[in-house]
């Protein structure tokens, strides 16, 4: 079949684009990262709604914040590492607990700066973001999904993460797909041996690994967790029950992400075996976004086989029981 | 219009202070104290707001960086009404809205603070908002001096001096001391008009103790750029032996402390009432 590739960057700064066309309230906002955001055509078509703070992310949130004051709806653009990391505590207290109107847009996360090394990954971001109150985090998985997420929030008035990549992700959805609905998973592939949920770009890897798995008669079940917060709780209950075990697959530590929040809702609720798939606690060795993916089984082949294993045990347990 | 008595209000607000932080047993006093004629100046002399319509969009904004002075604040805005001065008594009390830092939940509020170093990032955008939005509003940030060393301040700084923000109007408390010692001691800060000068910004220095300085400087022609009051002031001002001590920061008084200060405070505002020099608000 043929891929259709296409970064989330670009898919977002052509999406908010067209919505500020419409909506003069729309502003940009970026840390001499206009270039990297692909912001070029939307400063030149939209001058009055793009503001340059420079390289200071502390002060680009907060002046964000203030922003909202004249009812303008700022999308602050940055890398995720920085945005995530430099201006956490303007996040908590300008925009999360202020409930100003803002949309942190993080860009080129998880590790798509590759051999840029820690200071540029970003694999932190879910776990200090999800621990601060009234701030919802969003990870789309393609092109698609994030142009979509983009419309909603756009709509929405609260604070949101939003984390996207830096590199062409191949399309997990057909463009004009309904593919986001606040808070709500996505089955990507029906099963009831075990349930793989993802987020953000390693979902096109989850799916493919769901065929191969089912050529081997694993019925893998696909979620795509494109919401950490709020998560659905729901999705992830009714997972442990129907499969036998869930492995979490996400391009973040293993501490504090998409794994940490299933294991919350699981310990609490339902115990079920879980399998956290994510990048060690650890730094990283160098290497390409795709060749770290690799290194950690966060892509396929690595899904694949580490399913098979769980699955493999789960029946063993179950047949024990 | 209306003239107010600057000096028997500042007096009035350092007396509803005194009993904020005395009946919580809890509070900033020194900052709180040092900042009352600055806060009266702005909100009975400058700004425009409109206590019966607290987010009426025209407003003026002002930020409190300096959140832990929030008493001064929260008893100026229960002064005009923005919500029952008998809530004064709520103070830091369980489930009251009137925590110990600003809170958006208590009317007339525009900004949460209380981590220091945010609030001109937050005004500065507040500014280049109301430009962009073609509104007249101007915006007012109150700093403490030993804020100062945060870094986002000079972020701030920096841009607000680049988007040309005449319309946004930094204040310093210099009161010249924080919670370890004398500010410059802990951090050099000095020369400091000067460092404001070299960051683009139009630089008035007033005493800050002074209505007439400061309604003037607070309401200055605007000259193309962001503008800096620099208000020496006495940090604790108004309560003897609280004046010009570090300790008292946060320090709460003894209800002996308590009696003296509050005779104090009634002495000055007695003497003021006699003297009735007004000042004029619009």
């Amino acid at each position: 079949m043929e891929q259709a590739y296409e970064a989330t960057r670009r898919a977002f700064s052509q999406t908010l684009l067209r919505l500020a066309k419409n909506n003069r309230h729309i502003v940009a906002m970026t840390s001499d990262s206009r270039g990297s955001v692909t912001l070029n055509a939307y400063a030149e078509e939209l001058p009055e709604q793009y503001i340059e703070m420079g390289i200071a992310e502390q002060n680009l949130v907060s002046a964000a914040s203030g922003l909202t004051s004249f009812g303008f709806v700022p999308f602050v653009c940055s890398p995720a590492c920085f945005l995530s990391m430099r201006s956490i505590e303007q996040v908590k207290v300008d925009v999360a607990y202020s409930a100003t109107n803002v949309k942190l847009i993080g860009i080129s996360a998880g590790v798509s700066y590759g051999a840029l090394g820690m200071s540029h990954h970003s694999l932190q971001d879910f776990a200090v973001m999800r621990a601060i109150p009234n701030l919802a985090i969003i990870a789309p998985c393609d092109a698609v999904q994030t142009e979509a997420v983009t419309e909603v929030i756009a709509a929405f008035q609260g604070p949101v993460y939003v984390r996207l990549g830096r590199n062409p992700v191949s399309q997990v959805y057909a463009p004009g797909t309904d593919c986001f609905q606040w808070g709500k998973a996505v089955e990507l592939a029906v099963g009831n041996d075990v349930t793989i949920i993802a987020t953000g770009e390693v979902v096109q890897a989850a799916v493919t690994a769901a065929k191969q798995l089912r050529q081997q008669g694993i019925k893998a079940r696909v979620l795509n967790m494109h919401t950490i917060k709020p998560l659905d709780n729901e999705a992830v209950l009714r997972a442990a029950r129907e499969t036998r075990a869930i492995i979490t697959v996400e391009e973040h530590s293993v501490m504090g992400g998409l794994g940490g929040a299933v294991a919350e809702v699981l310990g609490q609720h339902q115990p079920c075996p879980l399998r956290i798939m994510a990048i060690a606690d650890e730094v990283t060795p160098s290497g390409s976004q795709s060749e770290l993916l690799a290194h950690y089984g966060l892509d396929a082949a690595g899904i694949t086989a580490c399913v098979t294993g769980v699955a493999r045990e789960a029946a063993r347990d179950r047949a024990f029981k | 219009m209306c003239a107010v008595n600057g000096s028997r209000k500042a007096a009035e607000i350092r007396k509803l202070v005194l009993d904020m932080i005395f009946h919580a047993g809890s509070g900033h006093i020194g900052g709180s104290l040092s900042a009352a004629e600055i806060l009266v100046s702005l909100y009975y002399g400058t700004m425009r707001v409109d206590p019966t319509n607290p987010t009426w969009p025209e407003r003026d904004r002002f930020i409190l960086s300096k959140g832990h002075s929030v008493e001064v604040y929260y008893a100026v805005l229960a002064d005009l009404g923005f919500f029952p001065r008998e809530e004064l008594d709520t103070f830091c009390q369980f489930g009251s809205r009137l925590i110990g830092h600003t809170n958006t939940k208590v009317p007339g509020v525009e900004h949460n603070t209380g981590s220091l170093g945010h609030g001109l990032s937050v005004g500065m955008g507040m500014a280049l908002g109301a430009k962009r939005a073609h509104s007249l509003s101007r915006v007012f940030v109150l700093m403490g001096d030993g804020e100062l060393t945060e870094g986002s301040v000079w972020e701030a700084a920096m841009a607000a001096a680049h988007y040309k923000l005449d319309n946004l109007t930094a204040i310093i408390d210099r009161n010249g001391l924080q919670i370890s010692g004398p500010t410059e001691n802990v951090m050099q800060l000095e020369p400091l008009a000067d460092k404001w000068r070299a960051f683009g910004w139009h630089v008035t220095e007033v005493s800050g103790h002074d209505f007439d300085e400061l309604v003037a400087a607070l309401n200055a022609e605007k000259l193309g750029k962001p503008h800096l009051v620099l208000a020496k002031t006495t940090k604790g001002k108004g309560i003897s032996f609280i004046e010009n001590q570090a300790h008292w920061h946060h320090g709460v008084p003894s209800e002996e402390q308590y009696l003296q200060a509050k005779a104090e405070l009634e002495a000055q505002w007695e003497e003021a009432s006699g003297v009735g020099a007004g000042i004029r608000s619009n």
